[in-house]
């Protein structure tokens, strides 16, 4: 069973229903004693950082996901569940999760034709091999839509980059965490494919 | 470097698929989630539902069909036809869409699409437009002028102003649709197309007239497009989203071929 944490960042329901269409059992919770003691959890999220940690706070949201992660259930994140995961965003600033180390920061792009955010169908390449990125070729696509991401401290926990004006990290990991900048209940058969590969995967 | 965008445009009354889309397939007809499922699966990167639904009542048959549409085509999809409010926009967000558009609306009350940006935030907020061809007069400099009413009506606004008026009061991307290129199959209005283009600073989304692949190939680099509107190329059975996807990736257009 995958429980996915709801903390009013934004509609949490298409990754309920990608879920569904792939045959993952999965829930919708905002409880942390659901969320500490769940088998597997995606922690999705669009909307800003900031106000996204004050919910989790109150929401004692922060605590159960950070024993989660220490007890070893996977964890997947996406978008915000990506950017929070690491010690600190850009974005307020605000003191993330901390799962890796590393910052949030924001598109500062020389091309001034480029736009922020970021939105649409871009690439992803995959940098280091990962049991959730299985099956990715050069060339695949998947869907977008933020002005922040995540870099890691340490190239070992950067897992994919996509390119937008220059090279940006887009799925970052770290034992039994792992996290899309990309989202992949809006990404088309590949998308479903990653939740699939989720909810077989172990954390290993 | 982003793709550019392959959008099919399916338009509703009442939950169905409205007369006006004529199928070979035949056992689709009337079911636009089940018509979008099947374009999903054949490569379109993004659909659009327009709502032509008269009345207020009969909205929320079109909240049932985002809902379930929702659970079937795992891509973006925008909602537009009637949306008067930012109530109308949320409900259609939480239903599913990830875009909704608006147009008529906006232009009695330009307001609207702050309030929709500040809502929903400005990704999520498309400003559609029909335009025609007009002579250049003081009022209407660029000589393309917004209509509503289905293309009857002018309105004395000039397209290029709203559109780079939208921009400014938060619309994150627009849909210019060119009223004397629509149903023609003649090719897209290239003109009008880059023209908005080059003037504002979100993506232009060009609709009306598609009938060769050819005419996608040209509104998306002449007409500097950011994606192509396309209906009844489509949904006569013409062309598949794979064929005029096949044709654009030939002719080295980025755009997601895997699928």
């Amino acid at each position: 069973m995958i429980t996915i944490v709801n903390y009013n960042a934004g509609n949490i329901r298409s990754v309920l229903r990608a879920c569904n269409e792939v045959g993952a059992d999965a829930k919708i919770s905002s409880d942390p004693a659901a969320v500490a003691k769940a088998s597997k959890i995606i922690f999705p999220g669009v909307g800003a950082a900031p106000s996204a940690m004050k919910y989790l706070k109150e929401m004692g949201l922060d605590a159960a996901l950070q024993s989660a992660f220490k007890g070893g259930t996977p964890i997947l994140g996406i978008c915000l569940g990506a950017q929070i995961g690491l010690e600190e965003s850009e974005e307020g600033p605000t003191k993330g999760l901390g799962f890796i180390p590393g910052k949030t920061i924001r598109f500062n792009l020389k091309d001034k034709s480029l736009k922020i955010p970021h939105i649409g169908w871009n690439d992803v390449k995959v940098t280091k091999a990962h049991p959730l990125l299985e099956g990715i070729k050069a060339g695949d696509q998947f869907y977008f839509v933020h002005s922040y991401y995540p870099n890691p401290a340490s190239a070992d926990n950067v897992y994919a980059t996509s390119d937008y004006g220059n090279d940006f990290c887009c799925a970052i990991g770290y034992k039994n965490y792992f996290a899309t900048q990309f989202h992949p209940e809006k990404s088309g058969r590949l998308g479903l494919a990653l939740l699939e590969r989720f909810d077989r995967w172990e954390g290993k | 470097m982003l793709s550019k965008r392959l959008i099919v445009c399916l338009d509703v009354r009442n939950g169905k698929l409205a007369k006006s889309i004529k199928f070979v397939d035949t056992k689709d007809i009337g079911d636009p989630v089940a018509k979008a499922r099947q374009y999903y699966e054949d490569g379109v990167d993004e659909l659009v539902f327009y709502d032509i639904t008269a009345s207020r009542e009969e909205r929320n048959i079109m909240i049932d069909m985002v809902e379930k549409a929702a659970s079937q085509i795992f891509i973006p999809f925008s909602v537009g036809g009637g949306i008067r409010s930012v109530e109308d926009a949320t409900k259609l967000r939480e239903a599913g869409a990830e875009k909704v558009n608006v147009n008529s609306a906006a232009i009695k009350r330009h307001e609207l699409i702050t309030e929709i940006s500040d809502a929903i935030g400005a990704q999520s907020t498309v400003l559609s437009m029909d335009i025609r061809r007009v002579e250049p007069t003081k009022e209407i400099p660029s000589g393309y002028e917004i209509v509503i009413n289905g293309g009857i009506t002018p309105i004395g606004i000039d397209g290029l102003w709203w559109a780079k008026e939208g921009e400014r009061l938060g619309a994150g991307e627009l849909v210019i649709n060119s009223i004397d290129a629509d149903g023609t199959k003649d090719g897209y209005e290239i003109k009008l197309t880059r023209m908005i283009a080059d003037a504002v600073g979100i993506p232009v989304i060009a609709s009306g007239g598609a009938g060769k692949p050819e005419h996608l190939y040209d509104v998306l680099t002449e007409g500097r497009a950011d994606a192509a509107l396309v209906a009844s190329v489509v949904h006569y059975g013409e062309y598949t989203c794979r064929q005029l996807k096949d044709y654009l990736y030939g002719r080295g257009i980025k755009i997601r071929m895997s699928y």
